[in-house]
């Protein structure tokens, strides 16, 4: 007993020691991220986490701009290839020197069946080696957009890969146990030291990585908190160093205590309104035999009957950023000029409304998700009571994520919100994926069927034009066009907030990633 | 007694199969898991090709047969969410919540049992109408508030105790556990009397109910005629006799309490099976939730089984009846 006494006494004393040049950083996040395989699954969180682990060949700096990362340079010899130059004396966490041929690896792993980032490399036909240190990717179209497409683009280790029985991205569809679900091999800044999935995980900085640090963590502690108010307690207790996100409600109590702050910014992510546009009748509606939302005054109608300073300032907490257009602010092809909504006017919505024909208004169903977005079904509750003063009833089926996407995604839905952040942070994304007519792989979320030709038409120039100013006249001009039809009804962007404790100091992107490599902690 | 053994055994394997097929036919209703295992940038098509390899377009009862099969075989299948096998999750998970519903338990009976004589012996006293009010609290607050609460009060205002998690835990090969450790054991306490809060009351007023209705009875006015002192009166006598519906409440109650811990494991992000659970199910992680429903009605079906086995042991009439019916 009084041995184990000294031995404790030991190895606290140790553990003092340790401690004081020891900087900790703890910090939590709603959920863990799903997997460590960089090619598992394309979620924005569990990509950016991932991100402080492994790397892409072009990466985002503080504003979001591409900086160097694994690729020092890179340029397009012809409008059909992209050439990287390599970074030289790279190795990877477990000691592999890093070359071209992990990236040309890495590229057809993530081509692979099972793997779900197979879109951001989706335009290249070939990875060419020219050299060691240089790698040609080669397109059958030009597409100027490879190096934003590919940020997340993580390249892992061909020779750790194979040897792990590896060589394939972890798909649950092959029903068995990844080695890379659960490990990690990276060239990133940092590695993980210890993880229980869901509990807890401990990274160390990787003192291999070849970047100039700009931190000074010995080690970080990430820990998934899951309710709010738990969250947010572990904060104000001291017990981690920065939650996010911290949810509105307790925006006002972090900045009071004296002993934290608030950052703030806006998503990426905008939330728009869906009308069904392609039945010859609506599924949940008391019009028979025609579809009021064929007709431009009625989806006028309901934008103008829409209240966003109302909803900013009485559901959104004054934090969110009203949207006039599809894209945010921030993101590639966003047009400022464009950012201005309609007026709010309840009076010429009814006006429309009568002209469309429908004077006494009518009955629809709307789908809202109660689970996905910061206060999704508090925002449809009051679309619905908005909707009600221009004399349509709507009927509200508010339901959590999984039931809610099933429903909308097979298109048995009237009306719904939905949020679009691109995953290559350029309009192109919003434009295909949301906007363009439903065929194949193009339109996957345009729920509502929105269908218009020139837009169509330019999605497509918009991928192949080159010259930076044509494309942003190209992207402007879609949207102008998305925009007086009333495609969608784009409603805001959220506010971003992230608790931290003072004395620590993180950088808030407005993509919600918290880059490890730029957290200091002075005390 | 072996035969009443074997009979409830064979009535505890219906009852987990009943419960198994009842769980996989409510899968449906949770939703479709596959829209959360792709990312946005997958097609329709890419999708509907995830379900078909899946299977989750076949029918419930063949579904059903797959997952039996594979069960009976040893294989649980691979989480949607995590990728790693549902058996291993769920062992990984298991002592964490084993540990908590033991502390809660312990600090529901060994408050609630005392407090219940107490308020049955001393019906008039102050101390018994203060402790009857507070137990209402218990009865009435809902758990989350109360984790709340205490964690408002413990972790943020004080700082005396951790408001999430495990603390520090000792791995004994893949069992773990926070008992041995100072910090595993402060992140205990608020967990524990969260969770056992509830249980404590209904057992307090359970005890004091079973009390005051004993202490009627003829023998114990005839214990107190015969001259036993009122220890032996009130502890030998009544207090046994009131145990055997208590019994039955600690027992029913501790697998209520395990598998229902997810509130108290959401408040304090206590990383147990019912965190994971609530996890799977925001996901549709059918898999997990499959092995998890019936693991848990498994271990009802078990604890229902020792609480009739105890039942024999305190009350010599119960084992009479038994061993009547065995012979039949």
């Amino acid at each position: 007993m009084k041995r184990a006494g000294v031995a404790l006494l030991a190895l606290g004393l140790a553990l003092a020691a340790f401690q004081a040049e020891a900087k900790t950083f703890r910090y939590a996040y709603r959920i863990d991220p799903a997997s460590l395989d960089p090619h598992a699954l394309a979620e924005t969180f569990t990509l950016s986490w991932l991100g402080q682990i492994y790397e892409p060949l072009v990466g985002r700096g503080k504003d979001l701009e591409l900086v160097s990362a694994l690729a020092e340079k890179w340029e397009q010899p012809n409008p059909t290839t992209w050439r990287f130059h390599l970074r030289a004396n790279v190795k990877f966490a477990g000691g592999e020197p890093f070359t071209a041929d992990d990236v040309i690896f890495s590229v057809k792993r993530i081509k692979a069946e099972g793997s779900d980032m197979a879109y951001t490399v989706a335009s290249v036909t070939e990875v060419k080696k020219i050299d060691d240190l240089t790698v040609d990717f080669i397109m059958a179209e030009p597409n100027p957009i490879l190096p934003m497409q590919t940020t997340s683009t993580y390249i892992v280790s061909k020779a750790w890969s194979e040897k792990n029985n590896a060589a394939m991205p972890a798909s649950i569809k092959n029903k068995q146990e990844n080695f890379a679900t659960s490990n990690a091999n990276g060239t990133g800044p940092f590695m993980i030291k210890e993880r229980q999935v869901g509990v807890k995980t401990v990274l160390v900085p990787n003192p291999a990585w070849w970047g100039v640090k700009e931190h000074n963590l010995t080690e970080v502690v990430f820990t998934p908190i899951q309710s709010d108010a738990t969250r947010v307690a572990a904060l104000l207790s001291g017990e981690v160093d920065m939650v996010y996100p911290v949810p509105q409600q307790d925006a006002a109590r972090v900045n009071s205590t004296g002993k934290h702050q608030l950052l703030t910014g806006f998503e990426l992510r905008t939330i728009f309104v869906n009308m069904d546009q392609a039945r010859d009748e609506l599924l949940e509606s008391s019009v028979k035999g025609k579809n009021p939302f064929k007709d431009k005054r009625v989806r006028q109608a309901l934008y103008q009957a829409i209240d966003m300073e109302a909803i900013k300032s009485r559901i959104m907490g004054g934090t969110s950023h009203i949207a006039g257009t599809m894209v945010a602010p921030g993101i590639n092809g966003f047009d400022a000029k464009l950012d201005m909504r309609l007026p709010f006017d309840p009076e010429a919505s009814k006006k429309l409304l009568a002209e469309a024909g429908y004077p006494s208004g009518f009955e629809i169903g709307m789908d809202c998700p109660n689970d996905r977005y910061v206060n999704d079904e508090k925002i449809c509750q009051a679309i619905v009571g908005m909707l009600a003063r221009i004399g349509i009833k709507v009927n509200l089926l508010a339901q959590t994520r999984t039931r809610y996407f099933e429903k909308i995604l097979s298109r048995n839905t009237t009306l719904s919100i939905l949020g679009w952040q691109p995953l290559s942070y350029d309009a192109h994304s919003t434009l295909q994926d949301v906007i363009n007519t439903p065929k194949d792989k193009i339109g996957t979320y345009n729920v509502g069927s929105f269908s218009n030709k020139r837009i169509d038409e330019l999605t497509d120039l918009i991928e192949k034009e080159v010259d930076p100013a044509k494309r942003q006249a190209l992207i402007t001009e879609a949207l102008t066009i998305h925009k007086s039809e009333i495609g969608h009804i784009p409603l805001h962007q959220a506010g971003l907030a992230w608790g931290v404790r003072k004395g620590v100091s993180v950088h808030l992107r407005n993509d919600d990633s918290l880059e490890l490599k730029w957290v200091k902690v002075d005390d | 007694m072996g035969s009443f053994f074997v009979q409830r055994l064979a009535q505890t394997i219906v009852v987990v199969l009943a419960a198994a097929l009842v769980s996989f036919a409510l899968f449906r209703y949770v939703g479709d898991p596959v829209n959360n295992m792709v990312g946005q940038a997958a097609s329709m098509a890419d999708r509907e090709a995830m379900r078909r390899a899946l299977g989750l377009d076949d029918p419930v009862i063949l579904q059903f047969l797959r997952f039996l099969r594979g069960a009976l075989s040893g294989d649980l299948g691979v989480s949607y969410r995590f990728g790693v096998p549902v058996g291993g999750l769920l062992m990984e998970r298991f002592p964490a919540t084993l540990e908590l519903s033991v502390c809660a338990m312990l600090v529901a009976t060994v408050l609630g049992i005392p407090l219940g004589v107490w308020t049955a012996l001393h019906r008039r006293s102050v101390s018994s109408h203060v402790l009857m009010i507070l137990s209402l609290i218990g009865v009435a607050l809902p758990t989350f508030l109360i984790g709340i609460v205490l964690i408002l009060v413990f972790s943020v205002w004080l700082g005396w105790l951790p408001s999430f998690g495990r603390g520090t835990v000792v791995s004994f090969g893949s069992w773990t556990t926070g008992l041995l450790t100072a910090g595993g054991l402060k992140a205990l306490v608020l967990p524990s009397l969260t969770l056992g809060l509830f249980q404590m009351t209904l057992i307090l007023r359970l005890v004091r109910a079973e009390m005051l209705e004993v202490l009627r009875a003829d023998y114990v006015k005839f214990a107190r005629a015969r001259g036993l002192t009122n220890r032996a009166v009130n502890y030998r006598h009544a207090l046994k006799n009131t145990l055997v519906p208590v019994v039955t409440i600690i027992g029913l109650q501790f697998g209520n309490v395990f598998a229902f811990s997810i509130v108290v494991e959401t408040v304090f992000q206590w990383p147990g099976l019912g965190l994971l659970v609530i996890q799977s199910i925001q996901f549709a992680d059918v898999p997990l939730l499959a092995a998890y429903l019936v693991m848990i009605s498994l271990g009802f079906a078990a604890l229902n089984l020792g609480v009739d086995l105890l039942y024999a042991a305190i009350d010599p009439r119960v084992r009479a009846g038994m061993m009547s019916k065995a012979r039949v």
